[in-house]
């Protein structure tokens, strides 16, 4: 146990350490040379201070999404490779994202214009899309028998993925095409918040769902074993099944309505977190938050530098270094 | 088999060229809006039987058959309809190919800049021999457009930053023109200085960061519908009091226009021309 606990605060510091330096580092990167004094200087009028807006509105803003969306993204993929017991699962496997994308198309199509608690239709339409799968999916699971059945669940998501991939695909051709670049922009993935309102609206989702994540390692480490296994010794199979489905998809739910599908983190960081760690999950999942808030900080710095003054889609950066880097992940493990 | 080919080709050829020099087309399909536009601006409208899901204006297309549009072209219906003409995308090479199989003449249009729109216009009366009345409404457009830049010419230049599209009630997604296409050359005309010009693209995502560095004195907002209420308009311009360092946004200079016509390439040019010149230089164009 001390063993456990020396590693746990090992890696925790270490890799805090990492995703600390991203988050201060990364405000101080970007197209524009910034006066530092003149940003932090509370005695300029705010009004029209350019350093202070760039630093404040323009960058942090992003960072601090960026932070949430890779910490949510890589511990929701932990979670649901634990509870679907499959390496290959990733927090949109069930449909969760799909569900959200739908969502948010429907809000750009129809031009909804609503405002709700500084959250803007598209953000909301996505959450509530998300929420939608969920409830669909978990619905599905239920039915077949009293218990909860991943097999059922697996392959409810996996349908249910692509069953909004098509109405996602006939909103759009129906669409107006001045909406496809919005559309398109949304699915591609984007930090560019512009504001604190999104990220506040994400916020008290994901402290809950993370909550709910600190009671599950132990119960994830047991049910690797098989669900048997688990109830041998003790864990409640299905209320572990149902926290975990429940708050991995309520944080990716978030995370998707906050920055759009971002993908490949929820996949390459638990895996190098548990070539780093090894299996255990009470290391895997607070290693794995803070390493992908750390990545995904990066990539959207880089999303905001490549082809400056244009930005690129920080999915298609995570896309370009997480698909290869996957790969030889894969061929490097045989 | 190459030879095959050849006589193959040069028989279309043969069964095209006589019809290129005699007929003059009366049965028109368009599936593209500003050249449904430029038709019936030249006298052409009574000869159109169809048009594009896209296409409202003038009034009079109202009436008539729909035969789908840029992704989704409509061949059997359009073809049922015996059209001696279509004009279709340059982006559409399956349809064009088809449409040449079946013998039926295309004219395949591409956007372009603000030039091209009177060539479009000149080209078109060619092709349905209405040239000279073709040659009036392109010269009376350019007529009108040197009028508006010879009204600006000696006002100073604002900075100006082009918006086509965005979130509804935020900042993200930020689409703007940059320094290629005719809305870039409308702004141009109408004595701004395009803050993306130097971005050889037509269009562009950008971020906050960028627009105050670059710090507009005025930004222009297309809105491709309606007018909606006051208070819906002043909802969506407060989209921008978070960027208050921006000096467009400091001195009130966030004008958002509203129309479809704006975004069309085609005769009413001349409106959107007008609305930036307004939103840019008020105190001239008042007078």
């Amino acid at each position: 146990m001390p063993d456990v606990r020396r590693r746990l605060i090992g890696w925790t510091l270490l890799l805090g350490s990492v995703a600390l330096a991203a988050a201060a580092g990364a405000p101080l990167i970007g197209t524009t040379r910034i006066n530092l004094s003149r940003a932090f200087d509370t005695t300029l009028p705010w009004a029209d201070n350019v350093d202070a807006q760039i630093f404040f509105i323009a960058r942090l803003p992003r960072v601090l999404a960026a932070a949430l969306v890779g910490a949510s993204l890589a511990a929701a993929g932990v979670v649901f490779q634990a509870l679907l017991r499959n390496p290959l699962a990733t927090p949109f496997t069930l449909g969760v994202s799909a569900g959200a994308a739908l969502g948010a198309v429907l809000a750009i199509s129809l031009k909804l214009q609503l405002m709700l608690w500084g959250v803007s239709a598209v953000t909301g339409a996505s959450f509530a899309g998300s929420l939608g799968a969920v409830g669909i999916v978990y619905a599905l699971a239920r039915a077949r028998h009293s218990g909860f059945s991943t097999n059922v669940l697996l392959l409810a998501g996996v349908t249910l993925n692509s069953f909004f991939s098509a109405l996602i695909l006939f909103v759009q051709y129906i669409a107006d095409p001045a909406e496809t670049v919005q559309t398109l922009r949304w699915l591609m993935g984007d930090l560019g918040v512009a504001g604190y309102g999104p990220i506040l609206a994400a916020l008290p989702l994901t402290l809950v769902a993370f909550v709910a994540f600190a009671w599950l390692p132990r119960a994830m480490n047991l049910l690797s074993l098989g669900t048997d296994a688990a109830a041998s010794r003790g864990v409640n199979v299905v209320r572990t099944q149902q926290v975990a489905f429940f708050s991995a998809s309520l944080v990716t739910g978030a995370a998707v309505s906050l920055g759009g599908p971002i993908g490949f983190i929820g996949i390459i960081v638990p895996h190098l977190v548990r070539l780093l760690v090894g299996a255990d999950h009470r290391i895997v999942l607070p290693a794995a938050a803070l390493l992908g808030a750390a990545f995904l900080i990066a990539c959207d710095v880089l999303a905001r530098l490549v082809m400056a003054p244009v930005e690129l889609p920080v999915g298609i950066i995570t896309a370009i270094i997480g698909g290869p880097f996957f790969l030889w992940l894969l061929v490097r493990q045989r | 088999m190459r030879m095959a080919a050849t006589a193959c080709a040069l028989a279309m050829l043969l069964a095209t060229l006589p019809v290129e020099t005699q007929r003059v087309p009366q049965r028109i399909v368009s599936l593209v809006p500003s050249v449904t536009e430029m038709l019936f601006a030249i006298g052409a409208g009574p000869r159109i039987v169809a048009v594009s899901s896209f296409d409202h204006f003038p009034a009079d297309v109202d009436r008539l058959p729909r035969v789908g549009a840029l992704v989704d072209p409509d061949i059997e219906k359009i073809l049922s309809l015996r059209p001696d003409l279509v004009i279709n995308y340059g982006s559409q090479n399956d349809l064009t190919a088809k449409l040449a199989r079946a013998n039926v003449l295309t004219f395949t249009y591409r956007h372009g800049s603000l030039g091209d729109i009177t060539a479009t216009l000149r080209e078109l009366g060619r092709r349905v021999g209405l040239a000279a009345k073709a040659e009036r409404v392109a010269a009376g457009i350019e007529r009108d457009l040197d009028g508006i830049r010879t009204r600006v010419k000696s006002e100073a230049r604002p900075k100006a930053l082009l918006v086509i599209g965005r979130e509804p009630r935020s900042l993200r997604a930020l689409n703007v023109s940059g320094g290629r296409g005719f809305l870039h050359d409308l702004l141009d005309l109408a004595g701004g200085t395009n803050i993306f010009g130097d971005v050889n693209r037509e269009s562009l995502l950008v971020s906050t960061e960028t627009i105050l560095a670059r710090a507009p004195d005025v930004i222009l907002e297309l809105h491709y519908t309606e007018a909606p209420s006051r208070t819906l308009v002043d909802q969506e311009r407060a989209a921008w009091s978070i960027l208050s360092a921006v000096p467009a946004v400091r001195n009130g200079r966030v004008e958002l226009l509203f129309g479809e016509e704006l975004v069309l390439p085609g005769p009413r040019v001349v409106l959107t021309a007008t609305a930036f010149a307004r939103a840019l230089h008020p105190s001239l164009m008042a007078r």
